[in-house]
């Protein structure tokens, strides 16, 4: 139940924004530091919920090891992504890089 | 062409629309295999991609529902990265004042990166366009019903395959949100932003529902802007030099 409320008002609160300026026009405008600091947001959001997945998978300490497979498969994607800058070949090396460290070490 | 004026601008919308469609669908894929992790019904998934319909926020959203955050952190989250639509609206506002209001509610609700995207180039090329809206929509629409039907496919493969998830299927997401942030880093300001950000997510990771998170981002947009005036202010001092 409580997830369906947060769904709907993620909903209500997503057409909101995006229909916003449609509806109000000219009486919305933004300072050219907001425009400058929401170029920053999709970045900086993405990098914060990754970053403690792949440094620390357990939930507890540290773990920058070979072993962790987290970090040399991301390791790995980041590597192709500034190569190729090909979305999908990125998500395939990155996940066949994590499945097979995986097994490997399983 | 002459007969359906309406129609073919909605076709042509949909069809220029179609290399972002092919893109999107490995992300509504992965997004309905996230939907069990997250503790989601299969119900739930699909609702949150037919109401929110906005993938970045939706993963976000999917991955803060796992680690078990409430609902306040959540809409913040979704908030937050849904602003730069804002930027999106002012952009094409020109184009769409003079509709009715159900008409910009509609474009509002479909519009993604994609669509404006999209929609940028071909008011470019079509500045005095009378019927551009319908193009508008027709793109707007290819990316929803496409997103549905992604999102469906994910569910149900999820529901199928539940020993993905113990397998640490989690990682797709983290795959696609580097294959998102790499492209940005080659601006140095966003690389700064970056870094500054997982460095302090990481240190504030403990930190009680997920504000940690809000303020890693809050530190990276600063660092970011920081390092972007530097740069400016560099380049004004080589210019006069």
């Amino acid at each position: 139940m409580s997830a369906t409320i947060t769904i709907l008002g993620m909903a209500a609160l997503t057409v909101l924004v995006k229909a916003l300026i449609f509806l109000l026009g000219e009486r919305v405008r933004f300072s050219p530091l907001a425009r400058q600091a929401l170029d920053f947001v999709p970045v900086t959001v993405l990098t914060a919920i990754i970053v403690p997945m792949v440094l620390a998978p357990h939930g507890g300490g540290l773990e920058l090891d070979w072993r962790n497979p987290q970090l040399v498969a991301a390791g790995a994607a980041v590597l192709v992504c500034a190569v190729t800058r090909q979305a999908l070949l990125t998500i395939g090396v990155g996940l066949v890089v994590f499945f097979a460290w995986q097994y490997w070490l399983g | 062409m002459a007969a359906h004026p309406r129609l073919s601008h909605f076709a042509a919308g949909a069809r220029d629309t179609l290399p972002m469609l092919v893109g999107a669908a490995p992300f509504g894929l992965i997004f309905g295999t996230l939907v069990a992790p997250a503790q989601l019904a299969g119900w739930q998934g699909q609702l949150m991609s037919l109401g929110v319909f906005a993938g970045s926020s939706q993963f976000i959203a999917a991955g803060l529902m796992a680690s078990g955050t409430g609902m306040l952190v959540i809409w913040f989250a979704t908030l937050i990265v849904n602003l730069r639509h804002m930027l999106y609206a002012a952009t094409l506002l020109p184009r769409v004042r003079h509709l009715p209001a159900r008409w910009r509610w509609l474009l509002g609700f479909v519009l993604t990166d994609e669509t404006f995207a999209v929609m940028d180039g071909y008011y470019r090329r079509h500045p005095d366009t009378p019927l551009g809206h319908w193009y508008f929509l027709g793109s707007g629409l290819a990316m929803y019903l496409n997103w549905q039907c992604w999102t469906a496919i994910g569910i149900v493969f999820g529901a199928v395959f539940p020993q993905l998830q113990t397998l640490g299927l989690d990682f797709a997401m983290v795959a696609t949100f580097i294959a998102i942030i790499v492209p940005q880093l080659f601006a140095a300001p966003r690389l700064a932003a970056a870094l500054a950000t997982g460095l302090a997510g990481y240190l504030l990771k403990d930190w009680p529902y997920k504000l940690g998170l809000l303020m890693a981002v809050g530190i990276g947009i600063g660092v970011g802007l920081l390092a972007s005036r530097w740069l400016a202010r560099h380049a004004r001092r080589r210019e006069r030099a």
